[in-house]
Order: C-alpha cells, then sequence, then structure tokens
C-alpha cells in the first residue's frame, strides 16, 4: 500500500514507511487502523504502477519490500498491544530497538539489492540509467545508518548511562552493536562480492588452461604436419599421437589412467612402441588387475613382442594387441600381419624371442607361445596364473 | 545372397568426411546419396531404400541413434552400419542397441569397409576387435545366478572364444580355421552376440544405454 502511495506521491517508500511508524506510535496505533483502511481502498503497486510509473524508481519496488513492511506493521501492532496489556519492559528499551531494527532493514535491503544487479541475469536491465536508484540507494544507506545511530543515542539517553563512568562498558557494548548493525551488511556484500569474483576468476582460470593446452598439442601438431607434408609416415605417426592425446585429454580430463593398473601400463607401452617406431599399434584390454611380479612379466615380454612387431612387421599395419585379465590369470596376445619368420631359423645370438619372451614367461611361471606364417603374420600368445585377490587377501 | 553391388546411402554432419567416404568406396559400392542432418537422413533413406545406411554416431539434432529410430518405424529391416571417430563404449553400445548390425571406426580402410557393408547386406553382424573387447567387458562380471536369463545374460564358451578371436585382430575366415569350424557357423556365433547384446538386461548394457538416454 504504501508503495502505491510511493509511486503516486514520488516519495520514496522507506520515508513513507518510517513516517509511517512513527505516526502509529504517536496516536498510539489508530493509524494502523487508517492503513487497513487505506490498503483496502488504494489499488496495489502492481495494478497503479503502469500509468503513473515513475522510471528508475518503481523498480526498487516489489512485493518482497510489501511484506516486509507488513510484517514490521503486525510486530508494533503486537508490541502497542503489549504495551498496553503492560508486558513492557520500558519505552527506554523497545522503541531504540525498533528503530535500530528499521535502520538495519534498510540497509540489509539495499545491500541485497546491490548484490543482485551484477548477476547476469539482470543484464537486460543495465542500459538503463542507473543514477535514480544509485541516488535512492545512497540516501537509503545513509538513511539507515541515521536510524541505527540514533536508536543507540535514544537507548543511551533515556538510560541516563550517557556520562555515567560506571556504565561505560555499557556504553562500549552498544555503540559495537550498532556499528556491528550498520557494517554486517556492506561486509556481507564484500563477501559476495568476493565469492562472485573467485568463481569468474576461475572460470576464466579454466578457459586459459584449455587454450594453453590446444595451443600446446593441437597447434604444435598442426604446425609439424604441414612441414613434414612430404612424409606420410610421418604425418600419419604426428596425427595418431595427437588423435591419442587428445582422447586421452577429453576422457579423462586431465588425469590419465591409474599408474599402477596393468591395463595402464600396457597402454603406455604400446604408445611408446607407437611413438618411436612410427607404427599404429590397435589395443584392446578386457579386465585390467594391480600390478605384481607375474604381470611385469607379461607386460615385458609383451613389450618385447610389441618392438619386434614394430621392427619386423610395420606393413600392413595395424599390429593388433589384446590382453584380457581374469581371477585366474592374464593372457596376451600380440598380432602383427607381416612377412613372418621361421622361428627355428632364428640365430642363438638374436635373444629377443628366446630370452626377453619365452624365457622371462616361463621363468615367472607363465608360457609364452610364437606362431608364424610366410603370409599369415606372427602372433605371440602369453599366459600366466594368478593368485586370485580374494584368496591373497584371505593368506 | 544378394548379387551385384550393395546399395549405400551415407549419413555424416561432416560434408569432407562424406566425399572421403565416397572416394574410397569407389568401385566397390554404389552409393546412391549421402545427407548430413537426421531429417535429411530419414528421407533419404526411406526414399532410396539402400541396402546398408553408413551411419555416423556423433550428429546434431539426436545423432545415429534417431535416424535409426525414426527409420525403424516405416522400414523395421534396414540395415545400419555405424561409423564413428569415437571409441567411447556408451556409443558403441547404444547405437548397437538402437538396433545397427555393425560398428567400425573411421579410421578402416576401404576395402575392409566394404567388405564389412557386403556383410551387414547380407544380414551379418560386422564387429571390430574393439566392439569385441566392450562386448566381453560388458558380459565379464559375473552377476546373481537369479537374475541370469542364460539366453540373454551370458555369452556360450563358443562365443567367447569367437570374440577373443576377433579382439586379437582374426578375420572371420581365420577364426573359421582355427576354431575348425565353418565360416558360417562364425557369422552365426557373431549374430547370436549381436541379438545378446541388444535384448540383454545385464546392469552394464543397461547403464551404458541409460546414460545415452536410451531407456525412457
Amino acid at each position: 500500500m504504501l508503495a502505491g502511495l510511493a509511486a503516486r506521491t514520488g516519495i520514496d517508500v522507506a520515508i513513507l514507511r518510517v513516517v509511517f511508524v512513527i505516526a502509529a506510535v504517536a496516536t498510539g496505533g489508530l493509524a494502523l487502523l487508517g492503513y487497513l483502511v487505506a490498503w483496502a481502498a488504494l489499488p496495489s503497486m502492481d495494478g497503479a504502477s503502469a500509468p503513473l510509473a515513475l522510471p528508475g524508481r518503481l523498480p526498487r519496488v516489489r512485493g518482497g519490500g510489501r511484506v516486509a513492511a507488513g510484517v514490521g506493521l503486525l510486530t508494533l501492532s503486537a508490541l502497542l498491544a503489549f504495551r498496553e496489556l503492560g508486558i513492557w519492559w520500558s519505552d527506554a528499551l523497545v522503541w531504540p530497538l525498533v528503530l535500530a531494527a528499521f535502520g538495519a532493514a534498510l540497509l540489509w535491503e539495499r545491500s541485497r539489492a546491490d548484490s543482485t544487479v551484477d548477476q547476469p541475469a539482470r543484464a537486460d536491465a543495465a542500459p538503463r540509467d542507473p543514477s535514480p536508484t544509485r541516488l535512492t540507494d545512497a540516501y537509503r544507506g545513509v538513511f539507515g545508518v541515521l536510524l541505527v545511530a540514533g536508536a543507540a543515542l535514544l537507548f543511551l539517553s533515556s538510560n541516563h548511562i550517557l556520562g555515567g563512568l560506571r556504565d561505560a562498558a555499557l556504553t562500549a557494548v552498544v555503540v559495537v552493536v550498532a556499528i556491528a548493525l550498520i557494517l554486517a551488511p556492506f561486509l556481507w556484500r564484500l563477501g559476495r562480492n568476493l565469492a562472485s569474483e573467485r568463481a569468474e576468476r576461475i572460470r576464466s582460470q579454466e578457459r586459459a588452461e584449455l587454450a594453453a593446452h590446444l595451443h600446446d598439442s593441437v597447434l604444435q601438431t598442426l604446425t609439424l604436419v604441414q612441414k613434414r607434408a612430404d612424409d606420410p609416415r610421418e604425418v600419419a605417426a604426428l596425427a595418431r599421437r595427437q588423435e591419442r592425446e587428445l582422447r586421452d585429454w577429453l576422457a579423462d580430463d586431465g588425469h590419465r589412467s591409474a599408474e599402477q593398473s596393468f591395463a595402464g601400463a600396457l597402454r603406455r607401452l604400446a604408445e611408446k612402441i607407437e611413438d618411436d617406431h612410427r607404427v599404429a599399434v590397435e589395443l584392446v584390454v578386457v579386465g585390467d588387475c594391480e600390478l605384481d611380479e607375474s604381470v611385469e612379466a607379461v607386460l615385458g615380454a609383451a613389450g618385447e613382442a610389441l618392438l619386434n612387431a614394430a621392427k619386423h612387421a610395420p606393413e600392413p599395419g595395424p599390429i593388433r594387441a589384446y590382453a584380457e585379465v581374469e581371477d585366474t590369470g592374464i593372457e596376451a596376445y600380440v598380432r602383427d600381419r607381416g612377412p613372418g619368420f621361421d622361428i627355428g631359423g632364428v640365430p642363438p645370438d638374436r635373444r629377443g624371442v628366446r630370452e626377453s619372451i619365452v624365457g622371462r614367461m616361463e621363468r615367472a611361471g607363465g608360457r609364452a607361445d610364437v606362431r608364424s606364417s610366410p603370409d599369415g603374420g606372427t602372433e605371440v600368445s602369453l599366459a600366466i596364473g594368478r593368485i586370485p585377490a580374494r584368496a591373497r587377501d584371505s593368506r | 545372397m544378394s548379387t551385384g553391388l550393395p546399395t549405400v546411402v551415407i549419413v555424416d554432419d561432416h560434408a569432407l568426411f562424406r566425399a572421403g567416404v565416397h572416394a574410397e568406396l569407389e568401385g566397390l559400392v554404389e552409393v546412391r546419396a549421402d545427407a548430413g542432418t537426421v531429417e535429411e537422413a530419414v528421407a533419404t533413406i526411406l526414399r532410396e531404400k539402400p541396402d546398408v545406411v553408413l551411419l555416423d554416431v556423433h550428429m546434431p539434432g539426436g545423432g545415429g541413434v534417431e535416424v535409426i529410430r525414426e527409420v525403424a518405424r516405416d522400414r523395421p529391416a534396414q540395415r545400419f552400419l555405424a561409423l564413428s571417430v569415437s571409441d567411447a563404449a556408451e556409443d558403441v553400445i547404444a547405437v548397437i542397441r538402437a538396433g545397427a548390425r555393425g560398428y567400425v571406426t573411421k579410421s578402416i580402410s576401404g576395402h575392409e569397409l566394404a567388405d564389412a557393408i557386403g556383410r551387414v547386406r547380407d544380414g551379418d553382424a560386422v564387429f571390430s576387435p574393439r566392439l569385441a573387447g566392450f562386448v566381453l567387458d560388458a558380459f565379464h562380471g559375473e552377476i546373481p545366478a537369479a537374475e541370469v536369463d542364460p539366453e540373454l545374460d551370458q555369452l556360450t564358451r563358443r562365443e567367447r572364444e569367437v570374440l577373443r578371436l576377433i579382439a586379437r585382430g582374426y578375420l572371420y575366415k581365420e577364426i573359421a580355421l582355427r576354431l575348425d569350424i565353418s565360416p558360417k557357423t562364425v557369422e552365426a556365433h557373431v549374430s547370436a552376440v549381436l541379438r545378446k547384446l541388444q535384448l540383454s538386461s545385464r546392469h552394464e548394457l543397461s547403464r551404458w544405454a541409460v546414460e545415452r538416454r536410451l531407456v525412457e
């Protein structure tokens, strides 16, 4: 209702509210009756605002303010009723309290409005000339401060303790409370602004990280690809490595798969072979487990098999590696489609297959088979038993 | 089964990629048309009635899954072969469960792709080594015996063997040789696995499907 009146008269609603409260107190509650009548008679804010709108001032008044005013008036009437009934401390305590509450309420409302102006949702309102709103805010703020300070003074003087030395402590307490009431909303707003600034900073940091990542990886690779355009194998290798890195980055959000797992270690092995020898390795892993001795043996042998394939049978790619981890054991296969070779014809000084693959697996308690045929390529099969995790735990 | 070159419609939102596939398949299949959006694809497929649709998984407006759904209403027997840069499990599983008969990655060579198209035309399933790996992974864990539908939720020993060999990079005829069965039997095993993949309620599969909002 007061908001509606404010819209008609052009006087700030906060002033009207305070004036009204004083009137209500002075007339012993009669003004409350007047409020009810006027509330019923006058059109509501929403209806009246359109034809008589005062730009810049109206948007500050919302339903929340009216509700607050209503609640305040109800409280006030309750206070007056208590006073009549004799359930009362003293005028010297209650009225300063009421004034202080009003001042604090004004300051709070102001700081809330300030912080919502910064929200992106209200960006559409930004082009409007902000000065009337600023002005209202400013003198509303001053008014709030005066109210709280006045309430403190009123309290002190009406209790005759303004000059009393023995009540100096009480004076200090009251002053501190008053200052706290004044400063609280500003501190709160400061906190809000800091939080939103921090959020913005995190966002821009993420953007910068993304830009840096793309710059270091994709752009560098594209530059290299242009330089090496005459070497198809090099270009393919560069593109492949970049693809892999980008996939990892997208999939894991920057975190690589667990360092200590079999699948992760095998993947790194395959990547290293791809990079070092400019070949394509297609790796499929089913299941996973932690690293231990027997797992290390499989990794070592598989790495050697991949290396052999990369050296002796890079074409036609890709080299395929498959590993499956079961509770009872691990199997791994490395297969190429190269020319194949005669295992019996490998000279004894070439220790690759015999030592690094077969020997390594046998020492660890597993086995390795090499199948090779002149046009079917070569496949190295590795198998090793595992102590199931459950059994190991129960020991 | 059918004679002559398989007829194909290529669906992909990247024109460059469509042109590349077109060139690679020159003389190997008969490319009838191509399409770059979901609506265009549905209209083109219903008009051309190709043997096989080469379908990109990721497209604006619902992707390959949406194309399969829309087409299935008027032409439920249409065969799709999914083609993607992604080898994320949820993508593979989603498009297979929507009804595609195979999944290959875009790095596949022209001849391999033409071979895969031929097999899909003949009603067979096409599993890349990676897809075989996913399926083995998804059917890997134990599930409570009471919840097992042996028809759908478990792979037979033979199916597992076939999938393992696919994952190791064996061609179907090499698998047949290795397991001493006929290539047709290998095809039958793979098709059976595809059916299980589409119908099983195993929670790994359901989870992937839910993540892609397939189960509504």
